[in-house]
């Protein structure tokens, strides 16, 4: 049996907007367990980035309890729930957020300068192997705008990935991208995946969800679906994608 | 983050922006500048007023009578008659730290040469005058105690003196010049001292034997006012001691009675003076400081605007696992940087601009040790406390909103 990365239990957020309280997330439970590639569905007005902030310690629920690793979050001080984020945690945005005129290598080395475990030394070697892992070494030097979308999202990925967190919140990770360079963005996903990672993936369009391994659906701050799907092969539809354009 | 991590963080991204890096240090750099220069320039003159002083003679001692009221109304200064040949005989003899004595008569006349003439006061004085004032003999000679004693009919003159009367550049040494009725030969020039520090013309000056105008001038016995100079300048509390002591006794006062004498070192006159100018000195440092307090005010402008700019940043470095203090430590960093770079750019103009000043002010250059530490400090303190607000937003940002901020 797999070890539980994350728990939630009777999740519940409610925010206050002027005289009213909204509640936007209204009872969730769920477990992701360790080696899982959970997509997290839903509209916009959904839950969906209420309950990532959450499960990215930036936000904390107004009831409920929320595990990760197995520490809950409900007691920890600020400072606590960064060092948590520094340690557990991989953020991968939708607008990739590189510091700009930063080098790529740069901005992969990041969130070692927080983590007081990691000696300076090792910094760049992590850095470049988390670089290796998203195949850009050769673009270690470059500056964000010198890469292109598809590259300074894997950079991003990098980033997320020198800590060795124990999940990979990935928020939209596509929404900027092709659909072309989607697929090669969750090709890399799934290879990340096939290695152990634990990946969350939010995300609306449903055919970015078929290339994860559970779909959770959340609407009006409810799950109203969480079942394992029919997994695709990005690498597959990428090719078939080639094929369609030589026609 | 370490302390070398952010020292770096914030060098690049002072960079990154080199114009507005430069135009913020600029307000520093000018109040630093100027405090600098205003304290150096401020200090340079006060020495320039003590050496002006010192060549006055600085161990110079004024013994003048005291004022006398009679019923009630003030006589003015040297209105009494206290002082005599008893009290220069005892000061002359018994005292330790008085090197010299001369006594004062003054007598205001006309000076009448050929068709010349000019109004100055005659200075009765014995030879001893001269050392005490520091005037030199630049031709002729000093009367001798034998003029004194006869009360000869001698006198030197200072340059203004012979400009006036000797109008066609003859030699005064030999001639006979009228002061009212009575004629009087001139012995000796005095050499030129130009103004003193008040801007007296000190060479605006005849000298005669003290007894000449005594006897022949005034027909009295008594002193206007006697010179002293101390041994050296630091024996002239010492020696202002000593006389006031001597003329007590010669003038038989009891104790806790006043003295019927005033006596005025140039000690006294030194510290006035220069507490008048040092006076000066903080008014234009408080002044110059103004300026400071706006390039603090830039920098904090300045932080403001660039955490402003870079609230997705802030969002991001939070999101991966900075905590709140080491996003204050960074903003903080930058303007510490920024005011101490301006710090040390402000310093060495304002070392320039002084050294320019004093040589086109014919003062003497003086670097004040204080004004560089102090200024160091101030520019420390200023990143700190034109840094905080700003630092202190950035690091009060929730990362949620800071990362969706566009």
């Amino acid at each position: 049996m797999a070890k539980d990365i994350l728990r939630v239990e009777k999740l519940e957020r409610v925010f206050r907007v002027g005289s009213e309280d909204v509640h936007a997330l209204k009872g969730v439970s769920f477990t992701i367990t360790e080696g899982e590639f959970v997509s997290i569905m839903g509209t916009s007005g959904s839950g969906k980035s209420t309950l990532l902030n959450i499960l990215g310690c930036l936000d904390t629920p107004s009831a409920g309890d929320y595990i990760i690793d197995g520490v809950s979050i409900k007691k920890l001080s600020k400072n606590e729930l960064s060092t948590l984020r520094n340690r557990k945690i991989g953020f991968v945005f939708q607008n990739y957020n590189l510091l700009a005129r930063t080098t790529a290598i740069e901005n992969v080395e990041l969130p070692l300068f927080y983590n007081s475990d990691v000696p300076a030394r090792e910094r760049r070697d992590r850095a470049i192997a988390a670089l290796k892992l998203v195949g850009l070494e050769s673009r270690m030097e470059h500056k964000p705008n010198q890469l292109s979308g598809g590259q300074q999202q894997r950079v991003a990925i990098a980033r997320a990935l020198v800590n060795d967190p124990v999940i990979l919140l990935a928020d939209e990770a596509t929404g900027n991208l092709d659909t072309r360079t989607s697929y090669e963005i969750m090709s890399l996903f799934q290879d990340l995946h096939e290695q152990g990672k634990t990946i969350a993936f939010v995300t609306h369009e449903p055919d970015i969800a078929t290339f994860t391994t559970r779909k959770i659906k959340l609407r009006d701050g409810q799950i109203i679906e969480d079942a394992p799907i029919n997994t695709q092969s990005a690498a597959e539809a990428l090719a078939a994608l080639n094929l369609q354009k030589e026609d | 983050m370490n302390i070398g991590n952010l020292i770096k963080v914030a060098f690049s991204s002072l960079f990154r922006n080199k114009m507005r890096t430069a135009l913020t240090m600029l307000g520093i750099i000018i109040g630093i500048a100027s405090v600098i220069a205003m304290v150096s320039i401020g200090q340079a003159s006060t020495q320039s007023v003590k050496t002006e002083l010192s060549s006055m003679g600085s161990n110079m001692i004024m013994i003048m009578p005291a004022r006398q009221q009679r019923g009630g109304v003030d006589m003015g200064m040297s209105s009494s008659k206290s002082l005599d040949n008893k009290d220069l005989e005892s000061l002359t003899k018994n005292t330790r730290y008085v090197a010299a004595v001369s006594p004062m008569v003054s007598s205001s006349k006309q000076l009448i040469y050929g068709n010349n003439n000019h109004s100055c006061s005659i200075n009765g004085v014995s030879a001893s005058y001269l050392d005490i004032r520091k005037y030199e003999i630049k031709e002729g000679v000093m009367f001798t105690d034998d003029d004194v004693r006869r009360y000869n009919k001698v006198c030197l003159i200072g340059q203004t003196v012979v400009k006036k009367l000797f109008t066609n550049g003859e030699n005064p040494i030999g001639k006979t010049i009228r002061f009212g009725t009575i004629p009087m030969t001139v012995i000796g020039t005095l050499a030129e001292k130009g103004q003193n520090g008040m801007g007296n013309d000190q060479d605006d000056i005849v000298l005669a034997p003290y007894t000449t105008i005594q006897k022949r001038f005034l027909g009295i016995n008594y002193f206007n006012m006697m010179f002293a100079s101390a041994r050296s300048e630091e024996e002239s509390e010492l020696a202002a001691t000593e006389i006031t002591y001597i003329l007590r006794s010669n003038h038989g006062i009891k104790s806790g009675a006043t003295d019927d004498f005033e006596i005025r070192t140039q000690e006294e006159l030194v510290s006035t003076l220069s507490s008048i100018s040092s006076l000066m000195t903080t008014l234009l440092a408080a002044i110059a400081s103004i300026s400071l307090v706006v390039g603090g005010i830039g920098i904090m402008n300045i932080m403001y605007v660039t955490v402003t700019e870079r609230t997705k940043e802030i969002g991001l470095r939070m999101a991966i696992g900075a905590h709140n203090r080491d996003i204050m430590l960074q903003f903080l960093c930058e303007s510490v940087i920024l005011s101490l770079i301006g710090g040390i750019i402000g310093i060495v103009l304002g070392l320039i601009i002084s050294f320019v000043a004093s040589k086109l002010m014919h003062m003497p250059y003086v670097v004040s040790e204080m004004a560089i530490f102090g200024s160091f400090l101030v520019c420390a303190l200023t990143g700190i406390f034109f840094g905080w607000y700003p630092a202190k937003k950035a690091a009060n940002m929730d990362p949620i909103s800071a990362l969706r901020y566009e």
